[in-house]
């Protein structure tokens, strides 16, 4: 009988496979979640993988979201949020949830307005924009903070996010937090209706965005604006000081949280101090409190506690801000509760 | 009546099976996208196409501006493409230029709907946002009074979408259109001569009347690709949830919004936004089976004479 050559190919190469010897195993943790500290999770990645070649991690910036659907549809090892978890999306997890803050960072004001290089907004001002009740940057609300700067006659085109975001999260929060007016007309949340300008998709949309629109303001990671060279405002904050997005600004609003007990989530929205920059947030990693599997187990955590130790020496050069030391020993406790 | 004998083999059924697959899955797509969006097809029935608003930390849900977004963009991008498509078409079916130029010409055209998607939005990042920016200022100042140019005119808008979306639709008017004036029969164009008309007589007395029903057929098919159009407009488009009739504003489609909401959303936002995309995709089946069933037609009719 004449065997029929393309089959016959075809299935010595499918049995082929079984005969070839397997690479080792290597420990693979799946990780998904938010965009914004996805930079410093790669870079966390990378180090922990020189010391640890046993174990290959990957993580996918897919949006806050996304990575809390797909952390608890049980299709990662770990996620991460902008927002954490709502007490509804916790209790959706069986397995239970542990949130650890991971790093944090802050929002930005990114603007264009050639020959304007220092800018400061009221938050009467930055609200009024946002809400499109203020509509030129002649206007007083803007000019009055901002003696000695020419400030044209040209239109303000808000830039925001059109997509569901935790940074639009965090934005909208402290914009309710500081005007009932907002929180009344648009209220907070991932994905909000803005009363005025254009949208992009994720950061890069709306870094794009304001690149590409002379007189624009959008808000963005501050990350996004130093990598992109995009000048950015100074925010009036709670104290009535304008203070400009640093490390030690950031970190000043980070140290005025406070967390509830057994539970380390919280938004620092209106934070109190002279030097607190106003739109400051953590961004949380999302563990399971039980793993099934032992190896994925130690595997998360020792990639975790790498993360909350060395891992926040890489913060500052990219651009997040590095935890302060108490709330390092807070999440280390946490990170102690998985099994 | 002699009865042929029907013989089962292997090539008979993988044949059906293959041809029953595609019909099968069309059918499975249209269930996964209906079965999620009936809790919003019972909460709001028809009254999500005629509601403004689109607040989603708040549940509420109205497709009507993207809805019109859509409708907009397609049909001015439809206005821009089609005159231009239908003259390159005649350009290209009459014999003003040699043979080797037409082909060349004919390849280009046929080259820009190879272009990716992504590739025009950056396109119009690069090259139309600027234009529209500077002259968007213009048209609003000397046409502002109807509402269609109204308002602040912004780079990212309606304008600038519908124009790059002209672009893309060019081809498949162009194609078609050509095609069938290249069909219609020589007799036609002898006869007309013959008769003692001019041959732009005959272009815009006879032939184009002629090839009326394929040029029809080709907006319909051009216009279903345009509604269906998502990442070039959803980057040129500024992705807008409020309902604004002008050009020079930024707006939203169908498609963008899906395209933006949908990984980030939970809950009603889910079902709101496959109510959506039930919509987008039934109206572009729809308006893509009328457009190949004119198409056909008109096939049919121009075969008999030659």
């Amino acid at each position: 009988m004449k065997i029929p050559r393309i089959p016959y190919l075809l299935l010595s190469a499918l049995l082929a496979q079984f005969l070839v010897p397997s690479a080792p195993a290597a420990l693979l943790l799946q990780g998904a979640g938010a965009t914004f500290p996805a930079p410093l999770y790669l870079r966390w990645i990378a180090e922990y993988t020189k010391t640890h070649p046993g174990v290959q991690i990957n993580y996918q910036g897919i949006g806050s979201g996304a990575g809390i659907k797909q952390f608890t549809q049980n299709l990662v090892a770990f996620g991460a949020s902008d927002a954490a978890m709502t007490d509804k999306e916790i209790a959706a997890v069986k397995r239970g949830v542990v949130l650890i803050p991971a790093t944090a960072g802050s929002i930005v004001l990114a603007y264009n307005l050639p020959g304007v290089e220092d800018l400061k907004l009221s938050r009467e001002a930055y609200v009024g924009i946002f809400l499109g009740k203020i509509t030129k940057w002649n206007d007083p609300a803007i000019t009055k903070t901002n003696e000695g700067v020419n400030l044209p006659n040209i239109g303000i085109t808000a830039c925001e996010r059109s997509d569901g975001s935790g940074t639009n999260f965090v934005f909208t929060k402290h914009l309710s937090a500081i005007s009932p007016d907002f929180d009344h007309q648009v209220g907070y949340g991932t994905s909000v209706t803005w009363p005025t300008g254009v949208a992009g998709k994720g950061n890069d949309g709306v870094t794009a965005l304001i690149k590409q629109t002379p007189g624009s303001i959008g808000y963005v990671e501050y990350g996004y604006a130093v990598h992109n060279k995009l000048p950015f405002a100074s925010l009036q904050n709670r104290a009535g000081e304008f203070v400009k997005a640093t490390t030690a600004s950031g970190a000043a609003t980070l140290a005025t949280t406070q967390f509830p007990p057994g539970l380390l989530r919280a938004w620092p929205s209106d934070p109190d101090g002279k030097d607190a920059y106003p739109i400051s947030t953590f961004t949380w990693l999302l563990l399971y409190k039980k793993y099934d599997d032992p190896a994925v187990r130690d595997g998360v955590k020792d990639f975790v506690n790498f993360g909350l130790t060395d891992g926040q020496k890489f913060a500052e050069e990219l651009g997040y801000i590095p935890l302060p030391k108490e709330i390092v020993d807070k999440c280390i406790e946490a990170l102690k509760s998985v099994e | 009546m002699k009865k042929t004998r029907r013989r089962l083999d292997l090539f008979h059924v993988l044949t059906w099976v293959a041809s029953a697959a595609t019909v099968f899955i069309l059918l499975w797509i249209l269930e996964s996208i209906f079965t999620p969006a009936l809790p919003m097809i019972q909460r709001s029935g028809l009254g999500f196409f005629t509601s403004i608003a689109w607040n989603v930390n708040r549940d509420v849900y109205g497709a009507l501006p993207f809805v019109i977004g859509t409708a907009m963009t397609s049909l001015i991008a439809l206005i821009l493409a089609l005159p231009l498509g239908v003259f390159i078409a005649l350009f290209l079916s009459e014999n003003f230029l040699p043979f080797w130029i037409r082909q060349v010409i004919r390849f280009v055209v046929e080259l820009l709907a190879a272009i990716p998607s992504v590739v025009y939005g950056l396109w119009g990042i690069a090259v139309v946002i600027p234009i529209v920016q500077q002259f968007g200022g213009v048209l609003a100042n000397s046409l502002g009074f109807l509402p269609l140019f109204q308002g602040p005119a912004f780079g990212n808008s309606t304008l600038t979408a519908s124009l790059v979306l002209a672009l893309m639709v060019l081809p498949t008017i162009t194609a078609i259109s050509r095609t069938t004036l290249a069909n219609l029969p020589l007799t036609l164009r002898e006869g007309s001569y013959a008769i003692g008309a001019t041959r732009w007589e005959t272009i815009f007395r006879v032939l184009l009347p002629s090839a009326a029903p394929g040029i029809v057929a080709a907006t319909i098919l051009a216009f279903g690709r345009a509604m269906g159009e998502t990442m070039a407009v959803a980057m040129l488009i500024g992705n807008s949830p409020r309902l604004s009739w002008s050009l020079l504003s930024p707006g939203g489609t169908l498609a963008g919004l899906l395209a933006n909401q949908f990984g980030e959303a939970s809950g009603l936002q889910i079902s709101a936004l496959m109510y959506a995309a039930l919509a987008l995709v039934l109206l572009t089946l729809i308006v893509n089976m009328i457009g190949e069933a004119v198409l056909r037609h008109v096939e049919k009719s121009t075969a008999g004479i030659r």
